[in-house]
């Protein structure tokens, strides 16, 4: 990663564009999945892919990689999205998501698709993984830079897991450790502060020996500077709390939490958007609302 | 006739007393000799697992992760994604009983080369009472691909067991107990994952034939029914299943068509187990009796571990019972 010009931050915004326009593509094709999760991490995917992470998408498993591990499985289509604009895979693959042979599942499986770091989708896991990696790395090379980031969501936050994983990381002073936390406010059956309440998120973080970091997820300068100041952290893993909107990008379905699970009153088909909601989010994302100018316009 | 490579002293008070999970330690040590990328993960019970001589020995290899199996299992999986080989240990009711859809889900699914030590296994573990005592082990083991289910019946054996485990690339599953067994092999005795060994072959004088199918630490048992039984008027073998999964469908066949019926052994739930293994496969095959000896759909309870063991009805006095009620 490196300081991001103006010039830099509008070509990720532009990512982040494609992606969301990605994902809505591949929800509909699907016709099940996570909504808005995804479409709030754009911005940090298309960062982290487009500026972050040291990797080479011809070479899957180059050893110096950094790893991305996603702990919150279930919003791998920005995932899957980011990686198909990176060049891990042909992007008309996306719309094979959750179908049946895909390499794309409906939550990553790690021997499925190379790029991958880990599977996931039953929450908590992925931030103990990384954990282990991070061990691992520092094992070999105790001053190493490469850096093993985890993604998670806030609703995951209450499995127990975490707060294991949180207590090792701290224990065992892994600066190669950066954690970047959806702070989204919404989880399946609600709004986070009233389903389990988290705040206050900094200090149980900072009680568990992290450095704490607040961002605007959608502020790509300010995750950007957030995630040098972190991996600048020795003695202590970091965590980046971002906070984002959920379904960002798509006015109609922002902090709604229903766009996570499913309206009330439909089936689960119905989490994600169709016929005239798709077509005015298709519509919003080429714009992103005015702000952002397609790349194909 | 008792296989040649077997203790001599096998079915004398004389036959030497180790707890088997002294083999694993011996075992993990060994590999992490043999190989840099081993590295032991441990939940606050590294001592009474054994896990402490490899600890000891390489603590820059070594991660005390505190009371946390379930994290325990997860980040021995990323530690498998970068090239180590995670043997992670802590007593079977907590590791793979707690952690089991970690297990399944970053271990198993992920197939990371993860080796699960399940110490203080069955009912043996005596007056802890039935909280620690993990008879469900195998069952939920088994049934999880990509896994390898091992029951080593003593020390030398759970030593080579730790040795293949850690030779082997691939999730793997190590069952080990806390009390003092004997010891029925010896360094010259086979042991190959997913190969079972007939340790008794029948009197080939008698008529009425019963095929012992046993794993684990109970082999002793199994062994002095045998030698009762074959010195009475039934041929009875002895098969040592120490891998339970892949089973070793081969032997496992010859063995059932050589005998009139089998009786299955295990220091765990009848459900499941062993027992159920080896009826799923022989119904299809060979269709056989099976009579399956185990815990019986109950809970554990405090005790003595032989005077547990007698009352769940796993002793050699129980299986002699069991084979001569089921010949007459």
């Amino acid at each position: 990663m490196h300081y991001v010009s103006h010039t830099e931050i509008k070509k990720i915004e532009e990512k982040a564009n494609d992606i969301r326009q990605s994902i809505i593509e591949m929800l509909i094709a699907a016709g099940s999945g996570h909504t808005a999760g995804p479409l709030d991490m754009a911005d940090i995917f298309a960062l982290l892919y487009f500026n972050v992470l040291k990797h080479d998408p011809k070479n899957p498993d180059w050893q110096e990689r950094d790893r991305l591990v996603l702990s919150a499985g279930h919003i791998c289509p920005v995932l899957y999205a980011t990686m198909a604009h990176a060049g891990y895979f042909e992007v008309e693959e996306l719309l094979t998501l959750r179908k049946f042979g895909s390499r794309l599942q409906g939550h990553p499986h790690r021997a499925s698709l190379p790029g991958l770091e880990t599977s996931s989708g039953p929450l908590g896991s992925g931030l103990s993984q990384a954990v282990g990696m991070a061990i691992a790395e520092r094992m070999d090379n105790p001053y190493t830079s490469k850096f093993i980031y985890c993604v998670t969501g806030d609703g995951e936050l209450n499995e127990g897991q975490i707060w294991e994983a949180a207590m090792l990381a701290g224990k065992e002073e892994l600066h190669n450790l950066v954690v970047i936390v959806d702070r989204n406010g919404i989880q399946i059956d609600g709004y986070t502060k009233d389903i389990m309440p988290l705040e206050s998120l900094r200090e149980k973080f900072e009680s568990f020996n992290f450095d704490v970091q607040e961002v605007d997820g959608h502020n790509i300068r300010m995750v950007n500077d957030a995630i040098g100041k972190a991996q600048s952290v020795y003695g202590q893993p970091s965590v980046i709390i971002a906070h984002t909107i959920s379904s960002k990008g798509v006015d109609v379905f922002e902090r709604d939490f229903r766009w996570h699970g499913n309206p009330p009153g439909k089936g689960p088909e119905d989490r994600v958007p169709k016929g005239e909601q798709a077509d005015a989010a298709r519509e919003k994302l080429r714009t992103l609302g005015g702000m952002i100018i397609p790349s194909d316009s | 006739m008792f296989a040649t490579h077997l203790d001599k002293r096998v079915c004398t008070p004389e036959v030497e007393q180790v707890a088997n999970r002294i083999g694993y330690g011996e075992g993990l040590l060994e590999a992490g000799e043999k190989n840099a990328s081993v590295v032991a993960l441990c939940a606050d019970l590294t001592g009474s697992t054994k896990t402490n001589m490899f600890a000891d020995a390489f603590p820059e290899r070594f991660v005390q992760c505190g009371v946390a199996e379930q994290n325990m299992a997860s980040v021995a999986s990323g530690m498998a994604a970068m090239g180590k080989i995670p043997f992670i240990a802590s007593y079977a009711m907590f590791s793979p009983g707690r952690n089991w859809e970690q297990v399944r889900t970053t271990i198993a699914y992920n197939d990371a080369n993860v080796k699960i030590i399940g110490a203080h296994a069955g009912v043996s573990v005596g007056p802890d009472g039935a909280t620690h005592q993990a008879i469900e082990d195998i069952a939920i083991m088994r049934v999880m691909p990509n896994m390898i289910v091992l029951a080593p019946c003593d020390a030398i054996e759970a030593k080579k067991a730790t040795l293949a485990a850690a030779a082997h690339t691939g999730p793997v599953y190590i069952r080990i107990a806390r009390e003092k067994t004997p010891v029925v092999t010896t360094e010259e005795s086979p042991f190959e994952i997913g190969k079972a060994e007939v340790f008794v072959e029948k009197e080939p004088a008698h008529e009425k034939t019963v095929g012992i199918i046993v794993t684990g630490t109970l082999v002793h048992h199994a062994l002095l029914a045998a030698k009762t039984l074959n010195e009475e008027s039934i041929g009875v073998s002895v098969l040592h299943m120490g891998t339970i999964k892949p089973l070793d469908t081969k032997s496992l066949d010859a063995f059932a068509a050589a005998h009139d019926f089998l009786v299955t052994v295990e220091e765990h739930q009848v459900a499941g187990g062993l027992g159920s293994a080896v009826a799923e496969h022989v119904s299809a095959t060979n269709p056989k009796r099976v009579i399956r000896i185990g815990v019986q759909d109950s809970f554990g309870e405090s005790g003595e571990a032989e005077e547990l063991i007698a009352h769940f009805g796993m002793d050699s006095e129980s299986i002699i019972e069991a084979v001569r009620n089921a010949v007459n």
